[in-house]
C-alpha cells in the first residue's frame, strides 16, 4: 500500500543528516563527555558542536543551551523553580488554556501544593488577547508560559509582544517552542525570553532528546540531583548520540527553513483549497494566517475524528485527531474546547501535519481518499 | 473473498483468539477495544471474560487501559490493525444508569444484555460502518446459522459450559447477519490451546466472571460507588405476612432467593421480594420461592411471532433450562408457563427461549413477576 505519513507534529522522521552522525557517534565515540581521557574528549567535542549547532538556530550562545530528556522535562524544569522561587511566598504562575499537558499538568500538580495558578482563555482564533495576559500578572507573578506554536492546531502565539509584556512587569516568561524549532525563525537574542523549551524528534532528530535555553544570567535550579553535567543544570550523563542527532537536525532544518515553509504553506493550501472544493461545509480550526505552515486542522461535522483517523490508517493515511499522547484515550480536545469549537464539532477534528518528504502527490492521494472516507463515516453516524 | 470484519477485542483470551480466525480465514481483522470508562477497560465480551477489575479513573487516563494495552499486545502479534474506541458516555447511559435503576426499582438486572445490544452490536457495527467493515466478530460463545425457516438463526455453542446465548437473546435477525462469533464451534480449552500455539499475551489470563462494573460481584459497593449521593439505609426484614423477623443495612442490591448476608435467625430464610418504596426486604421458605410461571415484558421473538408448543426456557445466566410454553399477551408482554418449579426467578433478569432441542434461541423477554 501507498502509505503517507501526515503526522510530523506527532513525530517527524529522522532526517538523513542526523541518522549518518548519530550512526557515527554510537559506532566510534562512545566515550563519557566528562571522563579525562581522549575517549572523553572526543565525545565532549561531539557534544559541543551539536550545542553549537542548536544555539545557532536560535540565534545565542552555545552556553545558553541545557540539553534535556525532551520537552516534558524541560517545562516541567522551569515550572517547578519558578513555584519554587517563591521560597515559602505566595506564588503566581500564568499560563494559557491550549498548552501541552507538560504544562498544564505540572501547573496542576503545583496548584495542589499551593501556588496561585491563572490559566488564560483564548480567544477564537486560538491566540491570547495580550490585554487579557497583562492583566493577569500580578507583583507575586512567578513565571509565565505560553507555548509559541500549538502541537494541535499550528496556532502561533504572539510571543515577542507576551514576552515583552512580561519582562515590563519583571515576569520571567517561559515558551514551550517546540513545534516552532525548525519551523519559524526564532531569533532568542533580540527578546526577552528567559526560558523556551525544544524537542529534537518534531523537527527530524531523535526522540528523548530536547532542550531548554536559559536566558544568560537566569537562574535554573535542576530537576534532578547528581551530576555537574550541563553546567549543574542537569545532572546524568548526556544523551550523545542523540543530542548530535538534535544538532544535526537543526542544522539541517536551518539550512532549509525558508524553502520548507514556502513549500509546507504551499502544500497546506492546496489541501485545504482540495477539501473544501469537496466537502464544503469542512470548518479549518485555527486563524490562517496565524498558523504553522504544516499544519492544518479541519473539523467534519457528523463525522467522528477518531473513525475518519482509523478509517485513514486502513488506507495507509496517518493523520491524528489530536496530541498523539491522547490517542487511544480520546476525551475531546481541550486545545479546541479552549477555542470554543463546540464539543460535537472538535471531536470530528483531524490533523494534517507534515514535513520534509511529502510532496504533492501525497497530498493529491489524501484528497482522493478523504472525500469517500468522510461520507462512510457521517453516514455510519447517521444510520 | 478477503472482507474487512471490525473485531470486538476486550484484552482476554476469547476476543483474542476470535480476532485470530478472522485474520486466519483470510480476512483483515481490525481490532477495536471499548473504553467504557466506569467499571471496565474490558466490556467488549459479556458475561464470562468480562473482568472483575475496576481501575481508578487516574491510573488509566491516556493509554493506560490495562486491558487494551493487552489487545494491543495480541494485535501486534496477529499483525492487524487495533484501536481503542471511547465509548465511555454510551456505556454510562445504556448500561450503568439502567443498571442502577433497576436495583432502586427493587429488581435485579442483567446489564451485559444491554451492553451486547447497544454497545456491541449497534455502536460497533456503525463504527464497522464508518471503517467499511462487514460486520462486527465478537468473542462471544454463540453459534449463528440457518434457522428452519431459511433465515438466520442463534444457536448455543458447542462448548455449553461456555454459552452466552442468554446474553444475545434479543438481537434481531438483520444484526445477526452482520455479526460473527467464531469461538461457536470451539470448546475454552482448544481457544486456550490456539492462544498458547500462537503465542498471545493473553493465552493464560485468568478466567473472570460476573459484570465488569462490580468487582468480586459485590453488588451493594458498585451501586454506593455508582451513586455516592443515595446511601444506603436500614430498614425491616420480614416475611410476606409482615411478621418482622430482622433488620437489613439497605434493601437495595438484594435478590430474589438470596441467602446470604440477611442474618437472621431460624433459618434458612430467602430473600422473595425486594420492595424498595419501603426500604423493605420480605423473606421466606424455600418452596415459596418455587415459580410455575413468569410474566415477562418487551418480549422479542427472533422468528418474528411467539413460539407454539412445548419449548424449553432459562431465567438466568447459566440456568439449566426448563420445559415450558408461552402464552403472548398484549404490548409485548407474554406469560411463560415452566412444566416443573423454576427457583426464585427475578425480576429484571431475562428469560430466554430455546427449541424444544434445546439448541436454537427463539427469543425471551424481561421478567416482571413470577407465578407459584
Amino acid at each position: 500500500m501507498n502509505e503517507v505519513y501526515l503526522d510530523y507534529n506527532a513525530t517527524a522522521p529522522l532526517r538523513p543528516e542526523a541518522l549518518s552522525e548519530m550512526t557515527d557517534v554510537l559506532a566510534h565515540a562512545h566515550g563519557n563527555p566528562s571522563s579525562t581521557h581522549g575517549f572523553g574528549a572526543t565525545a565532549r567535542a561531539a557534544l559541543a558542536r551539536a550545542r553549537k549547532q542548536v544555539a545557532e538556530a536560535l540565534g545565542v550562545a552555545a552556553d545558553s543551551i541545557v540539553f534535556t530528556s525532551g520537552a516534558t522535562e524541560a517545562n516541567n524544569t522551569v515550572l517547578r523553580q519558578a513555584a519554587h522561587s517563591a521560597r515559602g511566598r505566595d506564588a503566581h504562575l500564568v499560563s494559557c488554556a491550549t498548552e501541552h499537558p507538560s504544562v498544564l499538568e505540572e501547573l496542576r500538580a503545583l496548584a495542589a501544593e499551593g501556588c496561585r495558578v491563572t490559566i488564560l482563555p483564548v480567544e477564537r482564533d486560538g491566540r491570547l488577547d495580550l490585554a487579557r495576559f497583562e492583566a493577569a500578572l500580578t507583583p507575586g507573578t512567578r513565571l509565565a508560559s505560553v507555548m509559541w506554536a500549538n502541537n494541535e492546531t499550528g496556532v502561533i502565539q504572539p510571543i515577542a509582544e507576551l514576552a515583552r509584556l512580561a519582562a515590563a512587569r519583571g515576569v520571567p516568561f517561559h515558551s514551550d517552542a517546540v513545534q516552532a524549532l525548525g519551523k519559524l525563525p526564532l531569533a532568542l537574542a533580540g527578546l526577552p525570553l528567559d526560558f523556551v523549551s525544544f524537542s529534537a524528534h518534531k523537527l527530524g532528530g531523535p526522540k528523548g532528546v530536547g532542550a531548554l535555553y536559559v536566558r544568560p544570567g537566569a537562574e535554573l535550579v535542576p530537576l534532578l540531583r547528581g551530576g555537574s553535567q550541563e553546567k549543574g543544570r542537569r545532572p546524568g550523563t548526556e544523551n550523545v548520540p542523540g543530542i548530535v542527532g538534535f544538532g544535526a537536525a537543526c542544522a539541517a532544518a536551518g539550512a532549509e527553513l525558508e524553502l520548507a515553509h514556502a513549500r509546507n504553506e504551499r502544500l497546506r493550501e492546496r489541501l485545504w483549497d482540495g477539501i473544501r472544493a469537496s466537502l464544503p461545509d469542512a470548518q479549518r480550526n485555527g486563524a490562517p494566517e496565524h498558523t504553522l505552515a504544516h499544519t492544518l486542522n479541519v473539523s467534519f461535522a457528523g463525522a467522528s475524528g477518531e473513525a475518519l483517523v482509523e478509517s485513514l490508517d486502513l488506507e495507509g493515511i496517518a493523520v491524528a485527531t489530536g496530541a498523539a499522547c491522547h490517542a487511544g484515550s480520546t476525551e475531546p480536545s481541550h486545545v479546541l474546547s479552549a477555542m470554543g469549537v463546540p464539543r460535537e464539532l472538535g471531536a470530528s477534528a483531524i490533523r494534517f501535519s507534515f514535513g520534509p518528504g511529502i510532496d504533492e502527490a501525497a497530498i493529491a492521494r489524501v484528497l482522493e481518499v478523504l472525500p469517500r472516507v468522510v461520507a462512510r463515516v457521517r453516514q455510519a453516524r447517521a444510520a | 473473498m478477503s472482507e474487512r470484519w471490525l473485531v470486538a477485542m476486550s484484552g482476554g483470551v476469547d476476543s483474542s483468539v476470535a480476532a485470530a480466525l478472522v485474520a486466519r480465514a483470510g480476512h483483515e481483522a481490525v481490532g477495536v477495544t471499548m473504553d467504557l470508562g466506569e467499571g471496565s477497560s474490558r466490556g467488549t465480551s459479556a458475561g464470562e471474560s468480562m473482568s472483575g477489575d475496576v481501575v481508578p479513573r487516574s491510573a488509566k487516563k491516556c493509554c493506560g487501559l490495562p486491558d487494551a494495552e493487552d489487545a494491543r499486545d495480541v494485535a501486534r502479534t496477529l499483525g492487524i490493525r487495533h484501536y481503542t474506541a471511547n465509548y465511555r458516555d454510551e456505556f454510562r447511559s445504556a448500561v450503568i444508569e439502567p443498571f442502577v435503576a433497576e436495583y432502586k426499582a427493587g429488581r435485579t438486572p442483567i446489564p451485559c444484555i444491554a451492553c451486547n445490544r447497544v454497545l456491541k452490536f449497534d455502536l460497533l457495527l456503525r463504527r464497522a460502518d464508518a471503517l467499511g467493515a462487514r460486520g462486527v466478530a465478537t468473542g462471544h460463545y454463540a453459534r449463528i446459522a440457518q434457522a428452519p425457516d431459511g433465515g438466520l438463526g442463534l444457536f448455543r455453542p458447542r462448548d455449553r459450559e461456555k454459552d452466552q446465548t442468554y446474553f444475545l437473546f434479543d438481537l434481531p435477525r438483520a444484526t445477526l447477519a452482520r455479526v460473527a462469533f467464531p469461538l461457536g464451534e470451539l470448546e475454552k480449552a482448544q481457544v486456550r490451546a490456539l492462544a498458547r500455539e500462537l503465542g498471545l499475551v493473553t493465552a493464560d489470563k485468568p478466567e473472570s466472571q460476573g459484570i465488569c462494573f462490580v468487582p468480586d460481584g459485590d453488588v451493594r459497593a458498585a451501586l454506593t460507588r455508582l451513586q455516592p449521593a443515595s446511601a444506603p439505609a436500614p430498614g425491616p426484614i420480614t416475611t410476606a405476612d409482615g411478621e418482622e423477623l430482622g433488620t437489613h443495612g439497605g434493601a437495595v442490591g438484594y435478590t430474589p432467593g438470596q441467602r446470604r448476608g440477611l442474618g437472621l435467625s431460624g433459618g434458612p430464610w430467602y430473600v422473595r421480594e425486594v420492595r424498595p418504596a419501603e426500604n423493605r426486604l420480605v423473606v421466606d421458605r424455600a418452596p415459596a420461592l418455587e415459580a410455575r410461571s413468569v410474566r415477562l415484558r418487551e418480549a422479542s421473538w427472533l422468528d418474528g411471532a411467539a413460539p407454539e408448543g412445548e419449548i424449553r426456557a432459562a431465567v438466568r445466566h447459566r440456568h439449566k433450562s426448563v420445559s415450558a410454553r408461552v402464552e403472548p399477551g398484549a404490548d409485548g408482554s407474554a406469560e411463560l408457563h415452566f412444566a416443573e418449579p423454576v427457583w426464585a426467578p427475578a425480576p429484571g433478569q431475562a428469560a430466554v427461549l430455546y427449541d424444544a432441542a434445546d439448541d436454537r434461541v427463539l427469543g425471551g423477554g424481561w421478567i416482571t413477576g413470577a407465578g407459584t
